[in-house]
């Protein structure tokens, strides 16, 4: 890999995201038009058929494919393609699009993540009986098999998790497109039904509609203070479930992910370099676990750190500014994408309530999956 | 002379106390049944008591699989060669299904032993398994009971040898299942008892004792079937056979396991037996049949396995009679529990090593065991070298574990777990566990299951259950 291909060469010019939520009257269409305007005005797209040269769109309950966001936006006659990556589907749609520019082919591209999974009439993810192998195949108790071997080896619990939804509903609460805007407490969070333990329902996310979207441009034809690209990387691995001698006590794609970006940003201290995340919280420990995978404290020690309040708006790096997937939504293929938009207001100072002090870096995160991919994008001013 | 090599024997751990079905509290200690479970069937059964019967036993010896029961879970397609599977046998097996009586497992024991006698086969291994279903609030549901029996039948080497079979026929309507029904019906019970029971019992016994020119008073232990604990008492008297030689039918703790009933009852009597003894074994339905054994000095050689005693043991009350009603499927529910399209059957074919047999690779080239089958090595990234290895007669450690409470079971929550197993990680459901006993390094071993029926059809695969401390 070469380090520095990617850093500084490619600008996020625009950023639009829709209200996230239930979203009974859009269709996966009126959210993805209501994204992509608000990410043309900003980046001063005027003529969006001839400014914009390829699409890049993310979906993983999208039927009908890259069609479904060209006729949208009546986007014809330049390449479309569809990306779909688990959890990690709006990064690496985002990445699809640096690469496009960085290999010179194109000047500006739109990224564009979405899903609409309220359309399918079930609350959460969908019981799975088409095999007898590898059941219950749900998210939660993927996730969840990290618990009993952390908790057992690091002494953290239920409550420590706990504080995570309560920060992450807090910031939720000053971002105008989240969706659940409402202050809960730990006793909340404990006395939650049950979905997989040692996750009850405040520990998971929620899954809600959504479309984000970005406009990238060679960052030689952009504004001298656009924010810029730093590093993007997605990165495979083994599903941990039967991966010899896994110890559950981390997700490893989060862990090469992270050493991949961190080079091609040119970032030796991750832990004082970035300013800003945006980490995947899909369930607390899933955020609980990355800020150590990550590499933003050591492994073992996130209770202390929550405790401290490290990850809190006002802590030394804030974590989940607009509420996260906890309160802000979770619809799968947007995700990604809408951490770049969280991030792309942190760095130039307009996230108002939600402002983390003059950040430089900006870091977003997701994995998906068993967990097996991690994509991870770092944006950073001029 | 034809004879028993090894025997097994597979009761469900779950009971149902009779005072749940008349709308009194748990509370243990008063008469129950054995039940199968939602995940349990006469199949799932079957591979359990075999897997106890072989243990010892290369499986590669066995010739030919007889399975026995009158609860066969498809109507068209062999439960024999399912059975087969899971238990990783030989290709170039005989299997066959017994079926319709409760005399089958009688029927395919004297066609083991014509078999073995004619040599042209060397090793049966012949399970009788059944998980009748009763309608709830019937006095049929109190003395039923779910379970299955095993036994390795072949010439040299008998821990008991065959003597003599008395087999007859009769024409009568007394239980009955049509085509399609859920339940088993029964006409009056007097009728039933008497003409159907007592008269089968007694014509095969008697018929047995005059052929083998003996008289009851020359045999240590009789297997009688029965369909309730009075009725074995009636038969018993009728035929002039003491108590003390009678192999006690454990109604109010097992109840009548159908075809694997008098089968069970054999297994008891040879765990307890001495050389020289003789054993009799007689089943009804559809006229009798009645078997006599002789005890060996193998016996003596035979390692202790898990028989009726070891599993009466091992118990769990039903907490609730509605969770029983829920694992039968006799609740209403919004949709079929089969409803959707199911499995397809072409992966389930291109599977069946992996999720039937339940067999793990090893690498040739680095040593790593993996599963499920795959073409590159998790480890040392080596192509196609492997060779297969059955994982279901292991056992192995909990890695790690979750709850989960929205898959559907008949009471949440469902326990899974990633498992080790030398080296190889499996992701399974384990049942037959409480929640709160589940640790990381917690042991376990396998067992086949029902996993659901989408499509219409039973679906196997396998689960972790608790290791037994005591490996039988």
């Amino acid at each position: 890999m070469k380090q520095d291909a990617i850093r500084d060469k490619v600008a996020v010019t625009g950023v639009g995201c829709c209200p996230f939520g239930e979203n009974w009257t859009k269709s996966a269409s009126d959210m993805i038009v209501d994204a992509a305007y608000e990410a043309y005005a900003d980046a001063g797209i005027v003529d969006p058929g001839r400014q914009i040269d390829a699409v890049f769109t993310g979906s993983i309950y999208s039927m009908r494919g890259p069609h479904e966001c060209s006729d949208a936006l009546k986007l014809f006659g330049k390449p479309v393609t569809m990306v779909s990556n688990y959890c990690a589907t709006g990064t690496d749609a985002l990445r699809c699009g640096v690469m496009s520019i960085v290999a010179g082919l194109y000047d500006t591209v739109l990224v564009v993540g979405y899903d609409k999974p309220k359309d399918r009439g079930v609350a959460g993810p969908s019981v799975m009986l088409d095999r007898v192998r590898d059941l219950p195949q749900t998210p939660a108790s993927w996730f969840a098999m990290c618990a009993a071997t952390y908790f057992e080896k690091y002494g953290a619990g239920r409550e420590d998790m706990a504080k995570i939804a309560v920060k992450n509903h807090h910031n939720g609460t000053l971002a105008p497109n989240s969706f659940l805007k409402r202050e809960i407490s730990v006793d909340d969070v404990l006395s939650a039904r049950m979905i997989a333990w040692p996750f009850g329902l405040y520990d998971a996310c929620a899954q809600t509609d959504g479309a984000a979207v970005a406009v990238l441009t060679r960052a030689e034809l952009a504004s001298p203070d656009a924010i810029r690209v730093k590093g993007v990387t997605v990165i495979a691995g083994p599903n941990p479930q039967k991966e010899p001698g896994n110890d559950f006590l981390s997700w490893k794609p989060t862990t090469w992910a992270a050493e991949q970006v961190y080079a091609q940003a040119g970032i030796s201290d991750p832990a004082t370099q970035i300013d800003v995340a945006q980490l995947h919280d899909c369930f607390t420990l899933t955020e609980l676990l990355s800020y150590e995978d990550i590499g933003f404290i050591e492994k073992g020690s996130a209770k202390e750190h929550i405790s401290d309040g490290r990850f809190e708006l006002g802590g030394a790096l804030p974590v989940n500014t607009d509420g996260g997937l906890k309160a802000f939504g979770h619809p799968t293929g947007a995700t990604g994408v809408r951490m770049i938009y969280e991030n792309v207001q942190q760095l130039r100072g307009t996230a108002g309530a939600r402002q983390v002090a003059a950040p430089e870096l900006a870091l977003s995160h997701n994995i998906g999956g068993h967990p097996t991919a991690c994509g991870i994008a770092i944006l950073g001013r001029a | 002379m034809p004879g028993i090599l090894s025997f097994g024997a597979y009761v469900p751990p779950t009971r149902l106390g009779f005072a749940l079905m008349s709308g009194g509290a748990p509370g243990d200690g008063g008469p129950e049944r054995a039940v199968a479970w939602s995940d349990e069937d006469s199949v799932t059964m079957a591979v359990a008591a075999a897997i106890n019967c072989l243990r010892g036993f290369e499986r590669a010896s066995v010739d030919a699989l007889f399975f026995a029961s009158t609860t066969q879970p498809f109507a068209e397609k062999q439960a024999a060669a399912l059975i087969a599977k899971a238990l990783d046998l030989r290709r170039d097996l005989r299997t066959s299904d017994f079926a319709g009586t409760l005399r089958a497992g009688s029927d395919a024991l004297s066609a083991a032993c014509d078999a073995v006698a004619a040599g042209s086969v060397g090793n049966v291994l012949l399970i009788a398994s059944d998980c009748r279903l009763a309608p709830p609030g019937s006095a049929l549901e109190r003395n039923f009971g779910d379970g299955a029996a095993a036994f390795l039948i072949g010439a040299p080497g008998a821990i008991a040898s065959i003597e003599g079979s008395y087999a007859f026929s009769e024409e009568i309507v007394d239980l009955w299942r049509a085509a399609g029904d859920t339940f088993v019906h029964s006409w009056e019970e007097r009728f039933v008892v008497q003409q159907g029971y007592s008269a089968g019992i007694c014509e095969a016994v008697k018929g047995l004792l005059t052929r083998l020119d003996a008289d009851a008073s020359d045999f240590a232990k009789f297997a009688i079937a029965a369909p309730d604990a009075r009725s074995h008492k009636a038969a018993a008297h009728a035929l002039g056979l003491s108590e003390a030689s009678l192999v006690a039918p454990c109604f109010g703790q097992l109840g009548s396991a159908g075809v694997a009933f008098a089968p069970l009852l054999l297994v008891s009597a040879l765990e307890a037996a001495q050389p020289g003894e003789r054993l009799l074994l007689a089943n009804y339905g559809d006229g009798g049949a009645a078997h006599a054994f002789v005890v060996n000095d193998h016996i003596q050689k035979l390692a202790p396995r898990r028989g009726l005693a070891w599993h009466l043991a091992k118990r769990r009350a039903v907490p609730r009679y509605e969770h029983y009603l829920r694992a039968r499927e006799l609740t209403a529910r919004e949709f079929p529990e089969g409803a959707g399209p199911g499995l397809s059957a072409t992966v389930h074919f291109r599977e069946r090593e992996d999720e039937i047999s339940f067999l793990a690779q090893r690498c040739k080239a680095c040593g790593a065991l993996q599963f499920p089958a795959q073409r590159i090595c998790e480890s040392c990234f080596a192509k196609d070298a492997f060779s297969r290895v059955r994982l279901s007669d292991k056992s192995g450690a909990v890695v790690s574990y979750t709850l989960d409470y929205f898959f559907p079971t008949p009471v949440p929550p469902t326990i899974v777990s990633v498992v080790e197993v030398e080296g190889a990680r499996v992701h399974l459901q384990l049942v037959d566990a409480q929640p709160d006993e589940i640790h990381p390094g917690f042991p376990v071993e396998f067992s086949f299951r029902r996993i659901h029926s989408k499509g219409g059809r039973p679906n196997y695969y396998w689960k972790a259950v608790p290791r037994a401390r005591e490996r039988g």
